[in-house]
């Protein structure tokens, strides 16, 4: 009898948070009808989203495409010719690598960075100041950072999947001898245009549900320090694995 | 809609209750504030107070009962009309709740930026009168972690008359002062009632600044009103001398005697 209260008091704590997610949601959307409005924030968001995360992305790309680089030549120097290492870093890279990897990442910086704002924010009845001077937090907080992940983090992907090719491309010719002609040959001779269409519907899912998920924890903070460390954990977590699961979804939608 | 007052209509709360997670909070309070005058709410640390004033600004809403505020029912209210009525409000947070990415001057001017087409100098203008009116002109460029707590409060103030608001709330307004900062504070409330002729309510348990500044005291416990009246008229209330002397629950009496009760509202002595 205890068990069955006990999953059906968690079963109903999480029916309430889905549906006050939704209600968020909702809102949020609704507020892309005042972009004009909070032009500030948007652009304040652009730059703090998108430039403030470009070294980050740029350091890891750049070590993931010399690894993912190095693993194809490994696994692929007794069956296959040089150049199918350069079709297969880029297709992994821009299919799977960049994407996914962008979103872990991006739900430490980003995800993780919004929450402990706006929970700190709420905490401290900054949030409350807000709409008492008749502004709505969702507007002014979560739609800026909504609408900058949607349109930002699929761009630092773009940017994720240059670096790392690039420097998957060096490696490969430093490195492990395959001839220049040898790696664009390979990258020429399976690109497909829809490859980046997968790369980039799964990154501005990944890119909404970073910044969303964040704005969502941050706002619905309670408590001190405390309250505002676990929803910074809580943004996190969350974020990396819905990405998770969603890219296996995503995936066997696109690809099969 | 009709409102009664130049400088913003009656606030009425009608048999007001609020729980959290189960936990009653209001428990049918009533409630009557007039308009130009200062109403201090005042009563025990987790009676409630703080949960009024939010009801006021459509922060909370009630769980049963209705809050009036110039004629509009909260429960009802538009989203327009919410958004219209808190520009009439000002509010000074029991944290300040300065906004700390942002300098003084970008605090005061928050609301203006957003809601009134202004030209810069304007703003800037408008700045300067909102801090000389609380005595902290010249830290326009300071950002709220440099300042005291005291100024910090200041500064929200300001930033709480920066629209020229019908209302103004305090939740606790001098927590955490000195006494001398806490007697600016209250100054500066009479001050800003005498300038501006607003509506002024206080959420606080300082005595001092009770009996200093308001019109009218309501005193809040277990959720209700347990007695209202001008500070002349709780002299004569053993609820009200109860809890002014510290004794154990001051209010408690309300709930077994009601002694002084006349009307609904609020329980007026």
């Amino acid at each position: 009898m205890y068990i069955l209260e006990h999953v059906g008091a968690t079963a109903s704590r999480f029916f309430v948070l889905c549906y006050r997610m939704y209600g968020y949601f909702v809102k949020c959307l609704g507020e892309f009808g005042h972009l004009y409005f909070y032009r500030r924030q948007i652009v304040e968001q652009f730059y703090s989203i998108g430039v403030g995360s470009l070294s980050l992305v740029c350091l890891v790309s750049a070590f993931s495409g010399m690894a993912v680089s190095i693993q194809m030549a490994y696994q692929m120097e007794t069956y296959v010719p040089d150049y199918m290492v350069g079709s297969i870093v880029v297709r992994s890279v821009v299919l799977e690598l960049a994407p996914i990897l962008m979103g872990l990442v991006l739900a430490g910086r980003v995800g993780a960075g919004i929450a402990s704002e706006l929970g700190t924010m709420k905490v401290s009845e900054q949030v409350d100041a807000l709409t008492s001077l008749g502004v709505d937090p969702v507007g002014y907080l979560m739609m800026p950072r909504f609408l900058a992940g949607l349109i930002m983090i699929p761009v630092l992907v773009v940017f994720s999947c240059l670096v790392s090719i690039a420097t998957a491309f060096l490696l490969a010719m430093v490195k492990m001898g395959i001839s220049e002609f040898n790696f664009i040959k390979g990258m020429k001779l399976d690109f497909m245009p829809y490859d980046v269409v997968v790369g980039m519907v799964k990154s501005v899912v990944y890119g909404g549900l970073i910044t969303f998920i964040g704005s969502f924890v941050g706002l619905e903070t309670e408590g001190g320090a405390q309250g505002v460390g676990r929803a910074a954990t809580k943004a996190v977590v969350i974020s990396s694995a819905l990405i998770l699961i969603l890219d296996y979804f995503l995936t066997h939608a696109m690809l099969t | 809609m009709n409102r009664t007052h130049a400088n913003g209509g009656e606030i009425l709360f009608e048999d007001v209750y609020k729980s959290f997670d189960d936990k009653p909070v209001l428990e049918g309070l009533n409630l009557r504030i007039h308009p130009g005058e200062v109403t201090t709410i005042l009563g025990p640390s987790g009676c409630g107070k703080s949960v009024t004033l939010k009801h006021i600004i459509g922060i909370l809403r009630a769980d049963a009962g209705r809050v009036t505020v110039d004629g509009f029912n909260m429960e009802g209210i538009s989203g327009h009309d919410l958004r219209e009525l808190r520009k009439r409000v000002g509010v000074l947070f029991q944290s300040s709740a300065l906004f700390d990415s942002m300098t003084v001057k970008e605090n005061v001017a928050f609301g203006l930026r957003m809601h009134r087409r202004m030209r810069e100098s304007e703003i800037q203008q408008r700045v300067e009168v909102c801090l000389e009116e609380v005595e902290l002109s010249g830290t326009e460029a300071t950002m709220p972690t440099d300042l005291s707590g005291g100024m910090r409060k200041r500064a929200a103030l300001a930033r709480a008359i920066a629209l020229e608001p019908d209302y103004v709330l305090y939740d606790e307004p001098t927590t955490g002062l000195d006494p001398h900062t806490s007697t600016v504070v209250g100054d500066l409330i009479l001050k800003l009632q005498e300038d501006l002729e607003i509506t002024s309510i206080i959420v606080t348990h300082d005595i001092p600044l009770t009996l200093r500044v308001s019109d009218r005291i309501a005193l809040i416990d277990e959720g209700q009103v347990a007695v209202n009246g001008t500070p002349e008229e709780l002299d004569k209330s053993l609820v009200f001398k109860r809890f002014v002397e510290g004794g154990p629950n001051g209010a408690d009496e309300h709930h077994s005697g009601k002694e002084h009760n006349d009307g609904r509202m609020g329980e007026d002595v």
